[in-house]
């Protein structure tokens, strides 16, 4: 008898405990409900769209995120919400493919797009769903140095020179530093090094890493606010961001060659369905490439992609060293010769040869 | 091993609270962490786990872990003997920021200590300049970042015990002759001994585990400065599912290996406490 | 008497080490964070810490606060009886998994929610199909807060029950009363004290909660930004007044639990000497 009492119980205690947790996410879910509905009394229809990206481009779409309203009320009568959500690259992707319901990703290279693709999450072909391959806007890599560039590092193999302090993220948790690896490895090829040549320089350059932050944005606060190393291996669009921040305190040196960085749009096909934002999604993404937004992503130190605007932003001199924010905003260095992901076989590839476990990454750093 | 059943009612409904709710938020999601890396064969499993770059990974962590829990006991010894024994200016300000540690996000935390003690920081620069000490981006700052993460353990296990000792012991043993460092050997340090352990234990899993924190002040060199928990980050980052929750395998296995230490010794001395007295 | 003179140069040194210890690793982080959040000026302060994001993020911080430290009273006090009043097979494996979430890195404890409910498992469609999001949402974060404060308050009441033993609650059992007048009247005026300290804990603790959040919250901004993912945002968006700003919203509202801690256990003291 006792022991039926003390199913009963435990059943009790069961039903008790899941009641607990179904009011804790029923709870929740209506608190979601009552602020949609306070929205929707407020200011009519309101679409909300959650746009997942990385990590630089936070200035970016939060000046594009107030165009589009403005367009999309314009032009459809409705107002749009655009939820940000930025990280690392590679791991917002996963966090998508995961179940983070956003409407569209842009994120840093095409590769990680591809992850959230293989999910089921997005449509074949997304590289052709909108103009040059999808990617509105592109990056390069370049160097911030210390003002006066004392260390005089003017190219990549300056940065193998023992004397020198490199800060670069890694690329095992970073996007944007397996372009930087990657532009680095160009470099050293084009300087005629056989493979094994090229891996020695790379280790090299590596040696002289100080700190390897897990992304693109610690490694900057490493270099500009707590002052390790003498060269930063950076985004362009970062470097210039620093340079605006801390005026006359550091430098922007081009190298010779460097890599076309891609990042990557597309509308996450699945979850615009189920949210019933496909349009909007794709309007969205599209409209980055109308006038409008290409002035604001090269405002925001990112190469636009419509020609004519591009030309607007090439600035008139050629030095490769830049020390402060030209003052006509012609800021785009056009002296650079510019390799890209189709160099190294894709992504697929790159990623197998380099940064996969036991690849080359790996083996620079065994001892 | 006794089965004597308990007079007191309410077995079943305190048994069923705990299980339930133990069994939705610890159980059953981890058991999702077994399922994902037996997805690798039992070789593969060794393989991946025992990489040298990972097997580093698991030295950084329980070697900088193990020494700031040992910092952790002296001070937290001292903080909780200072706080129960002695009354001092600020004593109600010391109580009360112990467990700042735990309310400021460990984030902040690494933050401010890395600023702090980078070469040009307000305590770093003088290491620095004086001994050529570099504190952050080495295995000290990582050190440093888990005293700062695990100092409430140690104090809050150990000074609610050292209360509880009447002070008419320490007095008897004092009138019978005992110095003292023997009083406080033979009569406070055996009855503290188990919440030593405890605090020291908990600080040591809980540091080895540590992510927030460490990952702004440790630089992140392999086979330097890389801890574990980043290795598991990087594992997703390349979204190798199966690496990632095998290395959060061991890791958890590392975790019930101390706690485990923990309930022994725990057992052992409250045994010989018992067993003195 | 002798006992305590000759204290007296033992008493400062560890005294001072003590101040020493505190001031290098608790106080100057906190003069740091003072010192960086007001760097912009009071304007610039008030400015950053009633940002509508700044505010939503407190907001849903607090949230989660509030749930993980009501689950996990109901739980420590069930589980600290369970453990302290009954002797049952598998008691010791019992414990063990009680105080497994403290040892488990932040990392593998959003892993493990992320592994449980995300689209890779099978739980995910049958979720999906009555429209429950768990990660990348409230609940997620919720269930994240509760793993990482689990075992604060069983902690604080085990060894207090055990020290108590059984001999009240048996009395009390044999004189007819039932399980809820037992909890109440002999059980609780125990225990009262150590509820509270560990309800401190777990508040403290569930409100600086980084790691584990951070892997399962998606980091909508507004809308599952806690606010130490909210910090960190800011912070690596080189706003780092902002981030200190925030940072201090957290630490007063650290300040205000370990003040109320104060505040209930002296009136408590009080009424406990009255009753002598």
């Amino acid at each position: 008898m006792k022991k039926k009492r003390f199913l009963s119980l435990i059943v009790v205690a069961a039903i008790g405990a899941s009641l607990l947790g179904c009011g804790n996410s029923a709870s929740s879910a209506s608190v979601a409900e009552g602020s949609d509905e306070i929205k929707a009394s407020s200011a009519g229809e309101v679409i909300e769209l959650t746009n997942v990206s990385y990590d630089p481009t936070r200035e970016l779409y939060a000046a594009y995120n107030e165009v589009f309203a403005k367009h999309y009320q314009e032009e459809f009568g409705q107002t749009v919400e655009v939820t940000q959500s930025h990280g690392g690259s590679g791991k917002q992707a996963l966090e998508v493919a995961n179940g983070l319901e956003a409407d569209v990703v842009t994120l840093a290279l095409e590769g990680d797009v591809q992850v959230v693709a293989d999910a089921g999450l997005i449509d074949d072909g997304f590289t052709a769903e909108f103009d040059v391959d999808s990617s509105p806007y592109t990056s390069t890599i370049v160097f911030l140095v210390r003002s006066g560039n004392p260390k005089k590092i003017y190219d990549w193999n300056d940065l193998t020179r023992k004397d020198v302090g490199v800060i670069t993220p890694n690329p095992k948790t970073s996007g944007g530093a397996m372009w930087n690896y990657l532009a680095a490895w160009y470099y050293f090829e084009q300087a005629g090094q056989n493979d094994s040549q090229i891996l020695d320089s790379i280790k090299q350059l590596y040696s002289n890493v100080v700190v390897l932050d897990s992304g693109a944005r610690g490694a900057t606060t490493s270099f500009v606010e707590n002052k390790q190393g003498d060269v930063l291996i950076a985004w362009e669009n970062e470097a210039f961001l620093s340079l605006k921040e801390y005026p006359g305190e550091y430098e922007i040196v081009v190298p010779s060659v460097s890599i076309l960085c891609q990042p990557t749009v597309a509308v996450v096909d699945e979850v615009a369905k189920k949210h019933g934002t496909e349009d909007v999604a794709k309007e969205y993404l599209s409209y980055l490439y109308s006038d409008e937004a290409q002035q604001i992503e090269a405002e925001n130190y990112y190469r636009p992609s419509t020609k004519s605007i591009y030309d607007k932003y090439v600035s008139s001199t050629d030095s490769n060293t830049i020390t402060e924010v030209p003052a006509d905003g012609k800021w785009i260095n056009d002296n650079i010769t510019l390799t890209d992901i189709n160099h190294f076989g894709g992504w697929t590839k790159a990623r197998a040869d380099h940064f996969a476990d036991g690849a080359n990454f790996d083996r620079i750093y065994e001892q | 091993m006794n089965k004597r059943r308990s007079v007191i009612p309410g077995f079943g409904i305190s048994m069923g609270i705990t299980i339930t709710i133990l069994s939705i938020v610890v159980l059953i999601p981890l058991c999702s962490l077994v399922v994902f890396s037996a997805k690798l064969s039992f070789s593969e499993f060794v393989y991946t786990v025992t990489r040298p770059r990972i097997l580093s990974g698991y030295f950084v962590s329980i070697s900088t872990a193990f020494f700031a829990s040992l910092v952790n006991v002296v001070m937290g010894l001292i903080l909780a003997w200072i706080l129960v024994r002695y009354d001092f200016k600020g004593k109600k300000f010391i109580d009360g920021i112990i467990e700042l540690p735990f309310a400021l996000p460990t984030a902040v935390a690494g933050i401010s200590l890395t600023h702090l003690t980078t070469t040009n920081g307000w305590v770093g620069q003088i290491f620095y300049n004086l001994f050529g000490i570099k504190i952050a981006y080495t295995r000290i700052g990582i050190t440093i970042a888990l005293i700062f993460i695990g100092i409430p353990f140690v104090v809050r296990s150990v000074q609610p015990v050292l209360e509880k000792i009447d002070i008419q012991y320490e007095e008897a043993a004092f009138i019978l002759g005992a110095d003292s460092k023997t009083t406080f050997r033979k009569v406070i340090f055996p009855e503290i001994l188990p919440a030593i352990i405890s605090g020291f234990t908990l600080a040591f899993a809980r540091s080895i585990g540590e992510y927030g924190s460490v990952v702004f002040i440790a630089g992140n060199t392999p086979y330097e400065t890389e801890i574990a928990p980043l290795l598991i980050m990087a594992e997703l980052q390349e979204y190798d599912y199966s690496a990632a929750t095998s290395i959060a395998l061991v890791m958890l296995g590392i975790a019930v290996i101390i706690l485990s230490i923990n309930a022994i010794a725990q057992s052992v001395v409250s045994k010989r406490v018992n067993g003195k007295a | 008497m002798d006992l305590r003179k000759e204290n007296k140069a033992l008493k400062y040194i560890l005294v001072t080490i003590s101040f020493i210890f505190l001031g290098v690793f608790l106080i100057l982080p906190l003069i740091y964070i003072v010192i960086t959040a007001l760097k912009e000026g009071i304007a610039g302060y008030v400015n950053a810490v009633t940002d509508e994001y700044a505010i939503k993020a407190a907001l849903l911080t607090i949230e989660a606060t509030v749930f993980a430290v009501i689950v996990n009273t109901i739980f420590g006090v069930a589980a600290a009886w369970l453990i302290t009043k009954y002797a049952f097979k598998g008691k010791k494996l019992l414990s063990t998994f009680i105080d497994l979430p403290v040892t488990v890195s932040p990392i593998i404890a959003g892993l493990i929610y992320v592994l449980t409910f995300g689209r890779q498992s099978s739980l995910y469609p049958i979720l999906d199909s009555y429209g429950i999001q768990i990660i990348f949402a409230v609940p997620g974060i919720v269930l994240a807060t509760i793993f990482v404060t689990f075992p604060f308050i069983s902690r604080e009441l085990i060894p207090v029950l055990t020290a108590q033993g059984t001999d009240e609650e048996e009395a009390a059992a044999i004189m007819g009363a039932n399980t809820f007048t037992i909890f109440r009247k002999v059980t609780f005026p125990h225990i009262k004290w150590a509820l509270l300290y560990g309800i401190v804990l777990c508040t403290a603790r569930a409100m600086g909660e980084f790691g584990a959040v951070s892997v399962l919250s998606g980091h909508l901004r507004g809308k599952t930004n806690t606010l130490p993912l909210y910090i960190e945002l800011l912070y690596q968006g080189y706003d780092f007044t902002g981030a200190f700003a925030a940072s201090s919203i957290l630490v007063v509202l650290a300040i205000i639990v370990l003040i109320l801690r104060l505040v209930i256990e002296k009136h408590g003291r009080k009424e406990l000497d009255l009753n002598k």
